[in-house]
Protein backbone atom coordinates (compact mmCIF):
# COMPACT_ATOMS: atom_id res chain seq x y z
CA UNK A 1 0.00 0.00 0.00
CA UNK A 2 1.07 3.44 -0.96
CA UNK A 3 2.00 5.85 2.16
CA UNK A 4 2.42 9.03 -0.58
CA UNK A 5 0.01 12.08 0.28
CA UNK A 6 -2.00 12.13 -2.95
CA UNK A 7 -2.61 15.72 -4.88
CA UNK A 8 0.60 17.05 -3.20
CA UNK A 9 1.79 18.16 -6.24
CA UNK A 10 -0.83 17.66 -9.35
CA UNK A 11 -3.91 19.71 -8.85
CA UNK A 12 -7.06 17.81 -6.64
CA UNK A 13 -9.83 16.97 -9.78
CA UNK A 14 -12.13 18.54 -7.18
CA UNK A 15 -10.33 21.82 -5.93
CA UNK A 16 -8.33 22.32 -8.87
CA UNK A 17 -4.94 22.78 -6.91
CA UNK A 18 -2.91 20.78 -5.46
CA UNK A 19 -3.44 19.98 -1.55
CA UNK A 20 -0.58 22.10 0.34
CA UNK A 21 -1.85 24.97 -1.58
CA UNK A 22 -5.20 24.48 -0.54
CA UNK A 23 -3.89 24.20 3.02
CA UNK A 24 -1.98 27.54 3.11
CA UNK A 25 -4.62 29.17 1.96
CA UNK A 26 -6.51 27.91 4.95
CA UNK A 27 -4.15 28.33 7.33
CA UNK A 28 -4.03 31.93 5.74
CA UNK A 29 -8.21 32.45 6.34
CA UNK A 30 -7.74 31.44 9.51
CA UNK A 31 -4.75 34.65 10.15
CA UNK A 32 -6.76 36.96 7.99
CA UNK A 33 -9.24 35.91 10.85
CA UNK A 34 -7.03 36.47 13.82
CA UNK A 35 -5.34 40.01 12.36
CA UNK A 36 -8.68 40.98 11.45
CA UNK A 37 -10.09 40.63 14.50
CA UNK A 38 -7.23 42.48 16.01
CA UNK A 39 -7.50 45.00 14.04
CA UNK A 40 -11.15 45.40 14.26
CA UNK A 41 -10.60 45.74 17.65
CA UNK A 42 -8.30 48.76 17.31
CA UNK A 43 -10.65 50.56 15.08
CA UNK A 44 -13.19 49.93 18.02
CA UNK A 45 -10.82 50.96 20.60
CA UNK A 46 -10.20 54.15 18.75
CA UNK A 47 -13.54 55.31 17.47
CA UNK A 48 -15.07 54.99 21.11
CA UNK A 49 -11.79 56.87 22.86
CA UNK A 50 -12.55 60.54 23.55
CA UNK A 51 -8.19 61.19 22.70
CA UNK A 52 -6.24 59.39 20.71
CA UNK A 53 -2.27 60.30 20.47
CA UNK A 54 -1.14 60.38 16.92
CA UNK A 55 1.09 57.15 16.16
CA UNK A 56 3.16 59.82 13.72
CA UNK A 57 4.28 61.81 17.11
CA UNK A 58 5.32 59.30 19.08
CA UNK A 59 6.63 56.31 17.15
CA UNK A 60 9.69 56.50 15.20
CA UNK A 61 8.27 56.93 11.23
CA UNK A 62 12.01 56.64 9.82
CA UNK A 63 12.52 52.98 11.02
CA UNK A 64 8.98 51.61 10.24
CA UNK A 65 9.42 52.94 6.87
CA UNK A 66 13.12 51.19 6.62
CA UNK A 67 11.02 48.08 7.75
CA UNK A 68 8.42 48.73 4.69
CA UNK A 69 11.15 48.83 2.39
CA UNK A 70 13.17 45.56 3.90
CA UNK A 71 9.89 43.72 3.74
CA UNK A 72 8.68 45.01 0.17
CA UNK A 73 12.34 43.77 -1.01
CA UNK A 74 12.09 40.53 0.82
CA UNK A 75 8.85 39.65 -1.02
CA UNK A 76 10.56 40.30 -4.46
CA UNK A 77 13.41 38.19 -3.24
CA UNK A 78 11.00 35.77 -2.23
CA UNK A 79 9.42 35.61 -5.74
CA UNK A 80 12.77 35.04 -7.46
CA UNK A 81 13.53 32.17 -5.60
CA UNK A 82 10.39 30.58 -6.27
CA UNK A 83 10.71 31.38 -9.99
CA UNK A 84 14.38 30.24 -10.19
CA UNK A 85 13.08 27.09 -9.17
CA UNK A 86 10.57 27.31 -11.93
CA UNK A 87 13.12 27.87 -14.31
CA UNK A 88 15.47 24.87 -12.50
CA UNK A 89 18.10 27.64 -11.33
CA UNK A 90 19.19 25.82 -8.04
CA UNK A 91 22.02 28.07 -7.11
CA UNK A 92 19.69 31.45 -7.76
CA UNK A 93 17.04 29.83 -5.87
CA UNK A 94 19.91 29.53 -2.67
CA UNK A 95 20.97 33.34 -3.55
CA UNK A 96 17.65 34.57 -3.42
CA UNK A 97 16.06 32.35 -0.47
CA UNK A 98 19.63 33.86 1.38
CA UNK A 99 18.59 37.44 0.57
CA UNK A 100 15.13 37.00 2.13
CA UNK A 101 16.34 35.23 5.32
CA UNK A 102 19.01 38.29 5.81
CA UNK A 103 16.19 40.76 4.91
CA UNK A 104 13.70 39.12 7.42
CA UNK A 105 17.01 39.40 10.19
CA UNK A 106 17.59 42.94 9.04
CA UNK A 107 13.23 43.78 9.74
CA UNK A 108 14.13 42.23 13.57
CA UNK A 109 17.16 44.41 13.79
CA UNK A 110 15.10 47.42 13.10
CA UNK A 111 12.61 46.46 15.23
CA UNK A 112 14.56 45.63 18.19
CA UNK A 113 16.26 49.66 17.81
CA UNK A 114 12.51 50.62 17.57
CA UNK A 115 11.24 48.80 20.72
CA UNK A 116 13.98 49.99 22.47
CA UNK A 117 13.82 53.33 21.50
CA UNK A 118 10.64 53.05 23.45
CA UNK A 119 11.25 51.02 26.31
CA UNK A 120 13.89 53.58 26.88
CA UNK A 121 11.46 56.31 26.47
CA UNK A 122 9.99 57.75 29.71
CA UNK A 123 6.99 59.69 31.24
CA UNK A 124 7.93 61.13 34.55
CA UNK A 125 4.94 62.76 36.41
CA UNK A 126 6.56 65.60 39.01
CA UNK A 127 5.33 66.22 42.99
CA UNK A 128 3.27 69.13 42.41
CA UNK A 129 5.05 72.29 43.95
CA UNK A 130 8.35 70.47 44.56
CA UNK A 131 11.97 72.09 42.71
CA UNK A 132 11.97 70.05 39.90
CA UNK A 133 8.08 70.78 38.56
CA UNK A 134 9.39 74.35 38.96
CA UNK A 135 12.40 73.61 37.03
CA UNK A 136 10.76 71.72 34.31
CA UNK A 137 8.00 74.22 34.02
CA UNK A 138 5.29 71.36 34.01
CA UNK A 139 4.12 68.24 35.84
CA UNK A 140 4.29 66.01 33.29
CA UNK A 141 7.37 65.26 31.22
CA UNK A 142 8.35 62.79 28.59
CA UNK A 143 12.15 62.10 27.58
CA UNK A 144 15.01 59.52 28.53
CA UNK A 145 17.15 58.94 31.24
CA UNK A 146 20.97 60.01 30.41
CA UNK A 147 22.44 58.51 33.33
CA UNK A 148 21.18 57.38 36.51
CA UNK A 149 23.21 57.42 39.99
CA UNK A 150 22.25 54.83 43.16
CA UNK A 151 22.64 56.72 46.69
CA UNK A 152 25.71 55.05 47.38
CA UNK A 153 26.78 56.94 43.88
CA UNK A 154 27.85 54.51 41.56
CA UNK A 155 25.86 54.45 38.19
CA UNK A 156 22.96 52.40 38.07
CA UNK A 157 23.15 50.53 34.35
CA UNK A 158 20.31 47.55 35.10
CA UNK A 159 17.09 48.80 32.95
CA UNK A 160 14.98 51.29 35.02
CA UNK A 161 11.12 50.48 35.14
CA UNK A 162 9.71 52.23 37.64
CA UNK A 163 10.81 55.19 40.02
CA UNK A 164 11.31 52.51 42.84
CA UNK A 165 14.17 51.10 41.03
CA UNK A 166 16.08 54.07 41.80
CA UNK A 167 15.48 53.77 45.88
CA UNK A 168 17.33 56.50 47.24
CA UNK A 169 19.47 57.40 43.73
CA UNK A 170 19.17 59.81 41.18
CA UNK A 171 18.41 60.57 37.55
CA UNK A 172 19.67 63.05 34.75
CA UNK A 173 16.68 63.40 33.03
CA UNK A 174 16.67 64.86 29.42
CA UNK A 175 13.41 66.10 28.68
CA UNK A 176 11.82 65.99 24.86
CA UNK A 177 12.34 69.06 23.00
CA UNK A 178 9.59 71.01 22.69
CA UNK A 179 6.83 71.09 19.54
CA UNK A 180 8.72 72.71 16.63
CA UNK A 181 12.03 72.45 17.62
CA UNK A 182 14.70 69.80 17.72
CA UNK A 183 16.86 70.95 20.46
CA UNK A 184 16.40 69.42 23.73
CA UNK A 185 16.14 71.28 26.84
CA UNK A 186 19.15 71.33 29.75
CA UNK A 187 18.77 68.12 31.93
CA UNK A 188 17.27 67.77 35.39
CA UNK A 189 18.57 65.61 38.00
CA UNK A 190 15.56 64.23 39.73
CA UNK A 191 15.44 61.98 42.49
CA UNK A 192 12.51 59.42 43.55
CA UNK A 193 10.76 61.81 45.96
CA UNK A 194 10.69 64.18 43.24
CA UNK A 195 8.46 61.73 40.81
CA UNK A 196 4.99 60.56 41.26
CA UNK A 197 5.82 58.18 38.98
CA UNK A 198 8.10 57.27 36.41
CA UNK A 199 6.83 54.76 33.42
CA UNK A 200 8.69 53.86 30.20
CA UNK A 201 6.59 53.73 26.71
CA UNK A 202 5.74 49.90 27.39
CA UNK A 203 2.46 47.99 26.58
CA UNK A 204 1.11 49.22 30.35
CA UNK A 205 1.51 52.76 29.50
CA UNK A 206 -1.92 53.11 27.76
CA UNK A 207 -4.20 51.78 25.26
CA UNK A 208 -1.94 52.99 22.43
CA UNK A 209 1.07 51.03 23.16
CA UNK A 210 -0.98 48.07 24.38
CA UNK A 211 -2.46 48.02 20.67
CA UNK A 212 0.96 49.14 19.26
CA UNK A 213 2.81 46.25 21.11
CA UNK A 214 -0.06 43.61 20.52
CA UNK A 215 -0.01 44.31 17.28
CA UNK A 216 4.02 44.79 15.61
CA UNK A 217 4.49 41.67 18.62
CA UNK A 218 2.21 39.15 16.94
CA UNK A 219 3.51 40.45 13.29
CA UNK A 220 6.95 40.01 14.30
CA UNK A 221 6.75 36.50 15.95
CA UNK A 222 5.03 35.57 12.35
CA UNK A 223 8.23 37.47 10.97
CA UNK A 224 9.91 34.98 13.18
CA UNK A 225 8.34 31.81 12.21
CA UNK A 226 8.82 32.55 8.48
CA UNK A 227 12.90 32.98 9.14
CA UNK A 228 13.01 29.20 10.80
CA UNK A 229 10.86 27.88 8.25
CA UNK A 230 12.88 29.76 5.36
CA UNK A 231 16.37 28.43 6.47
CA UNK A 232 14.59 25.00 6.89
CA UNK A 233 14.04 25.50 3.10
CA UNK A 234 17.52 26.79 2.29
CA UNK A 235 19.27 24.05 4.71
CA UNK A 236 18.30 20.85 5.50
CA UNK A 237 14.59 21.15 3.61
CA UNK A 238 16.44 21.36 0.45
CA UNK A 239 17.58 17.77 0.43
CA UNK A 240 14.33 17.52 -1.59
CA UNK A 241 15.17 19.16 -4.62
CA UNK A 242 17.40 16.21 -5.58
CA UNK A 243 14.75 13.58 -5.61
CA UNK A 244 11.44 15.07 -5.81
CA UNK A 245 12.04 18.87 -7.39
CA UNK A 246 8.59 19.32 -8.53
CA UNK A 247 7.42 19.03 -4.87
CA UNK A 248 10.06 21.14 -3.40
CA UNK A 249 8.95 23.75 -5.27
CA UNK A 250 5.50 23.22 -4.41
CA UNK A 251 6.61 23.84 -0.99
CA UNK A 252 8.89 27.11 -1.58
CA UNK A 253 5.51 28.34 -3.40
CA UNK A 254 3.81 27.84 -0.38
CA UNK A 255 6.79 29.28 2.03
CA UNK A 256 6.28 32.78 -0.34
CA UNK A 257 2.54 32.49 -0.17
CA UNK A 258 2.86 32.68 3.60
CA UNK A 259 5.54 35.40 3.43
CA UNK A 260 3.95 37.20 1.33
CA UNK A 261 1.15 37.33 3.83
CA UNK A 262 2.99 38.84 6.52
CA UNK A 263 4.61 40.82 4.88
CA UNK A 264 0.87 42.32 3.31
CA UNK A 265 -0.34 42.97 7.13
CA UNK A 266 2.47 45.05 7.61
CA UNK A 267 1.84 47.29 4.75
CA UNK A 268 -1.94 47.43 6.58
CA UNK A 269 -0.36 48.04 10.06
CA UNK A 270 2.33 50.52 8.85
CA UNK A 271 -0.01 53.50 7.99
CA UNK A 272 -2.97 52.51 10.75
CA UNK A 273 -0.54 52.59 13.54
CA UNK A 274 2.14 54.80 12.88
CA UNK A 275 0.81 57.78 10.29
CA UNK A 276 -3.28 57.93 11.07
CA UNK B 1 -4.19 31.38 -6.16
CA UNK B 2 -0.58 30.83 -6.88
CA UNK B 3 2.45 32.74 -5.62
CA UNK B 4 2.35 34.47 -9.15
CA UNK B 5 -1.11 35.81 -8.82
CA UNK B 6 -0.83 36.93 -4.98
CA UNK B 7 2.50 38.10 -5.26
CA UNK B 8 0.41 40.82 -8.15
CA UNK B 9 -1.64 41.24 -5.81
CA UNK B 10 1.30 42.53 -3.18
CA UNK B 11 3.05 44.87 -5.81
CA UNK B 12 -0.37 46.51 -6.50
CA UNK B 13 -0.64 47.11 -2.89
CA UNK B 14 2.57 48.27 -2.55
CA UNK B 15 2.22 50.55 -5.55
CA UNK B 16 -1.33 51.85 -4.03
CA UNK B 17 0.47 52.36 -0.27
CA UNK B 18 3.77 53.83 -1.90
CA UNK B 19 1.50 56.81 -3.56
CA UNK B 20 -0.31 57.20 -0.33
CA UNK B 21 2.68 57.53 2.04
CA UNK B 22 4.27 60.10 -0.83
CA UNK B 23 1.21 62.06 -0.71
CA UNK B 24 1.08 62.08 3.18
CA UNK B 25 4.48 62.88 3.19
CA UNK B 26 4.13 65.67 1.00
CA UNK B 27 1.28 67.20 2.70
CA UNK B 28 2.95 66.71 6.00
CA UNK B 29 6.35 68.84 4.28
CA UNK B 30 3.59 71.30 2.73
CA UNK B 31 1.98 72.21 6.34
CA UNK B 32 5.29 71.70 8.66
CA UNK B 33 8.15 71.82 6.10
CA UNK B 34 11.50 69.98 6.69
CA UNK B 35 13.56 68.57 3.81
CA UNK B 36 13.51 64.96 5.10
CA UNK B 37 9.57 65.43 4.59
CA UNK B 38 9.97 66.60 0.81
CA UNK B 39 12.87 63.55 0.29
CA UNK B 40 10.58 60.63 2.05
CA UNK B 41 7.35 62.17 -0.27
CA UNK B 42 9.43 62.01 -3.30
CA UNK B 43 11.13 59.03 -2.88
CA UNK B 44 8.14 57.07 -2.03
CA UNK B 45 5.99 58.31 -4.97
CA UNK B 46 9.72 57.16 -6.88
CA UNK B 47 9.26 53.75 -5.35
CA UNK B 48 5.47 53.50 -6.27
CA UNK B 49 6.36 54.24 -10.12
CA UNK B 50 9.57 51.94 -9.72
CA UNK B 51 7.29 49.15 -7.95
CA UNK B 52 4.58 49.42 -11.43
CA UNK B 53 7.17 49.22 -13.63
CA UNK B 54 8.16 45.97 -11.86
CA UNK B 55 5.05 44.24 -11.72
CA UNK B 56 4.72 44.78 -15.86
CA UNK B 57 8.39 42.94 -15.69
CA UNK B 58 7.43 40.48 -13.42
CA UNK B 59 4.59 39.71 -15.30
CA UNK B 60 5.96 39.53 -18.63
CA UNK B 61 8.96 36.92 -16.49
CA UNK B 62 6.11 34.58 -15.79
CA UNK B 63 3.91 34.86 -18.75
CA UNK B 64 3.89 30.62 -18.87
CA UNK B 65 3.22 30.39 -15.52
CA UNK B 66 -0.44 29.58 -14.10
CA UNK B 67 -2.64 31.95 -11.98
CA UNK B 68 -3.92 28.92 -9.70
Amino acid sequence: MSTAIPWSVKPHPVTGIPNAKLGIWLFLASEVMLFGALFSSYILIRTGSEQWPMGRTILNIPLATLNTVILITSSVTMVMAWASLKMNQFGKFKLFQTLTILLALGFMVVKAFEYGGKLHHYEVTLVEGSEAADKAGALKITGHIDHATAGNGGAITSWIRSRDDLHDGKISFVADPPAGSHEHPAAIELAAEDMERLTFFGPHRDTFFAVYFTLTGLHGIHVLGGIVVLLYFLLPGSRMWRTDPERFTGRIECTGLYWHFVDLVWIFLFPTLYLL
Amino acid sequence: MSLKAFHIFFILVSTAFALGFGGWALREYARDGGLGMLATGAGSCLSSVALAVYGVWFLRKLKHVSYL
